[in-house]
């Protein structure tokens, strides 16, 4: 199976080496990057060492300290307290919007490859609709008519990243339906939906999965400029996007790291997800060899 | 067809011991786009308990017949005439019926074990879903009968928990014929099912199916290419040529006394070791375009006994003198009656 994944040029590019070490070692430091990041999420409450919304404005922009490991930004909060709070919201809208995309490409892509026939034509036209509106400008929009929030602009890049998903399955159902052992359930009796959902969908899981991780990436790069551009999480969430907005200002009055840091996070983890998700693809490949 | 049938075991009777395993009567099979039927008339049938070997080169419809019989068609071809499976038509069956003959009256082995089986399932998931979701089958019981199966067939019981990647293919093929036994079929089509296997595997796996022929009662249909395998494992044989029956009769009626020149040509073109060294024999020329209109008898272009009566007049298919249930179709059957084998 020959199943290119769907990756924007130039972020998922960087491939250090084609031999086999080199790119383990890498795979293995994002794997650890990523389990230390949801772990930081998921502990957030014990790990922050203040209060992440504590404001302390005659200490504002001071570098760091003691007290204060990675400074505090320009209205006196911790910054290493908001990174590590801000790793929950930041993590879980990128998850809401994969599972969205996923959950729902996964079904219209099966209901398009396997139905094929007029349904294919529908669903394959109405999904390349989305693909050609932008996925960012369809969050705005949404966002503009439904106000701030955290669920807003998740349902919508869902849909944006939806085309992704079921593009993907559906190739590879159409692929997947030719192989004889397809034929051998048949003869014996079974329904093609039978087939389908208990035997196709298993098959195609990994690539699609790995797809899905790829994904998350993407999503929290365009989640986190939705928040840079104040249209995402509310004012006073931690958000690494949102962190980015607050540290503008502090920029300009030559304090860059309240800013620069969630910067650093924001990439670091959609980096380490692009390698994650990739190997797995890789792997599925050769597992298909 | 309007010519009288003479073969002694196609008399279908109501009592059930007597109705064939598989019955089919004049099958013309028509895809889009070609000039001609792709199956024009054929008859076959598979006595219960009866081995039948349909031989045939590649594209002449031997694959298509068999799959016939589970209506395993192309989505747009169009047929005519009986395909009549333990007495039911399968061409006019309703979805439910049709279900209900794949999981139970009609079973298929297919040529690759490794391609058919789903390398995610173990192999007790895949022998008895068929059972539990179909026929409603107990997990306990279908499990009981899966276990017997892989007996009969001559594998443990602890291969159930198995992937299909831990057995070879020699075991997987016993794995897929434990499981075209699972339904206790009528019919076994069994399509080419040695060719992915090596020899010495083959023919045990040949040996098995023939014993379980004779345990379980079912007829078997044989698709194959192999010749000196149709004469050492069939009651009876059919020989296909584009799309129709060129000469069918006895094993040993045919391949020691063939008298269509078609199937004298295949024989002659069998490898044998003790052969001076040298060319393989081989039959000249390219069998029809399924783009061309026929005529005469399609191998009339590759035939040496070819007259002009040939090219202009489709030979009927006739028994031959003294041997009613060996029929052929040829214009000049009698001029092979001297055996003209191992000349």
């Amino acid at each position: 199976m020959t199943t290119e994944l769907v990756r924007r040029p130039g972020l998922a590019r960087i491939r250090l080496s084609r031999t086999k070490p080199g790119r383990s070692w890498l795979y293995l430091l994002c794997l650890g990057f990523l389990v230390l990041i949801v772990l930081l999420a998921l502990l957030a409450p014990w790990l922050s060492p203040h209060d992440s919304n504590a404001v302390d404005l005659g200490n504002a922009l001071a570098g760091p300290s003691g007290v204060h490991p990675l400074g505090v930004d320009g209205s006196g909060r911790d910054t290493a307290s908001r990174l590590i709070t801000g790793a929950r919201t930041s993590l879980l809208g990128p998850l809401g919007v994969v599972l969205f995309s996923t959950v729902a490409g996964v079904a219209v892509g099966l209901a398009a490859g396997w139905r094929g026939g007029w349904l294919d034509s529908l669903l394959s036209r109405s999904t390349e609709l989305i693909f050609a509106f932008p996925g960012l400008l369809l969050a705005i929009l949404i966002v503009s008519i439904y106000g701030e929030g955290l669920t807003a602009p998740v349902v919508a890049l869902g849909v944006a990243y939806l085309p992704y998903v079921s593009r993907l399955t559906r190739s590879l159902v159409l692929a997947e339906r030719e192989r004889p052992y397809v034929e051998a359930y048949r003869v014996q009796g079974h329904s093609g939906l039978q087939i389908c959902l208990r035997h196709v969908l298993p098959n195609i899981a990994p690539v699609v999965l790995a797809q899905s991780t790829i994904n998350f990436g993407y999503a929290l790069i365009d989640l986190a400029g939705l928040s840079f551009l104040g249209l995402g999480v509310p004012a006073l969430t931690p958000d690494w996007g949102r962190m980015v907005f607050d540290g503008e200002t502090a920029i300009q009055s030559g304090y860059p790291l309240s800013a620069i840091l969630p910067c650093v996070m924001i990439v670091l983890t959609v980096v380490a997800f692009n390698v994650v998700g990739e190997r797995w693809a890789d792997q599925v490949a050769r597992r298909d060899r | 067809m309007n010519t009288p049938t003479t073969v002694p075991t196609n008399v279908p009777t109501s009592a059930a011991a007597n109705v064939p395993a598989l019955d089919i009567q004049g099958l013309h099979l028509r895809l889009p786009g070609t000039a001609r039927p792709v199956l024009a008339g054929v008859d076959l049938t598979v006595a219960a308990r009866e081995t039948v070997a349909l031989v045939g080169e590649s594209g002449s419809g031997k694959t298509l017949t068999s799959r016939s019989a589970l209506r395993l068609l192309p989505l747009k071809a169009t047929t005519q005439g009986a395909v009549r499976v333990a007495g039911e038509d399968v061409l006019t069956m309703n979805p439910d019926q049709l279900r209900r003959l794949r999981t139970h009256t009609a079973a298929m082995i297919f040529q690759d074990p490794r391609a058919a089986i789903n390398p995610l399932r173990r192999v007790g998931d895949f022998l008895t879903e068929s059972l539990r979701l179909n026929a409603g089958a107990s997990a306990a019981e279908a499990t009981a009968r899966a276990t017997r199966m892989l007996e009969a067939v001559g594998l443990s019981a602890g291969a159930l928990r198995q992937y299909p990647g831990q057995l070879s293919g020699g075991m997987l093929q016993r794995v897929m014929i434990a499981a075209a036994l699972m339904g206790d079929p009528a019919l076994i089509l069994a399509d080419e099912p040695t060719t992915a296997l090596d020899v010495t595997t083959q023919a045990e796996v040949v040996g098995l199916l023939d014993d379980l022929r004779e345990q379980f009662g079912t007829g078997l249909l044989f698709v194959t290419h192999d010749l000196g395998l149709a004469a050492a494992i069939s009651d009876r044989v059919y020989v296909m040529y584009a799309g129709r029956i060129a000469e069918t009769g006895p094993a040993d009626a045919l391949f020691n006394r063939p008298r269509h020149p078609y199937t004298a040509a295949l024989l002659n073109s069998t490898p044998r070791p003790e052969a001076p060294q040298g060319r393989l024999a081989a039959i000249e020329g390219q069998p029809p375009s399924i783009q061309e209109e026929l005529t005469g008898c399609p191998f009339a272009p590759r035939c040496r006994f070819a007259t002009e009566i040939c090219t202009e007049r489709m030979p009927e298919q006739l028994p031959v003198p003294d041997e009613p249930s060996h029929l052929v179709a040829c214009h000049h059957s009698d001029q092979l009656a001297g055996s003209l084998i191992d000349a």
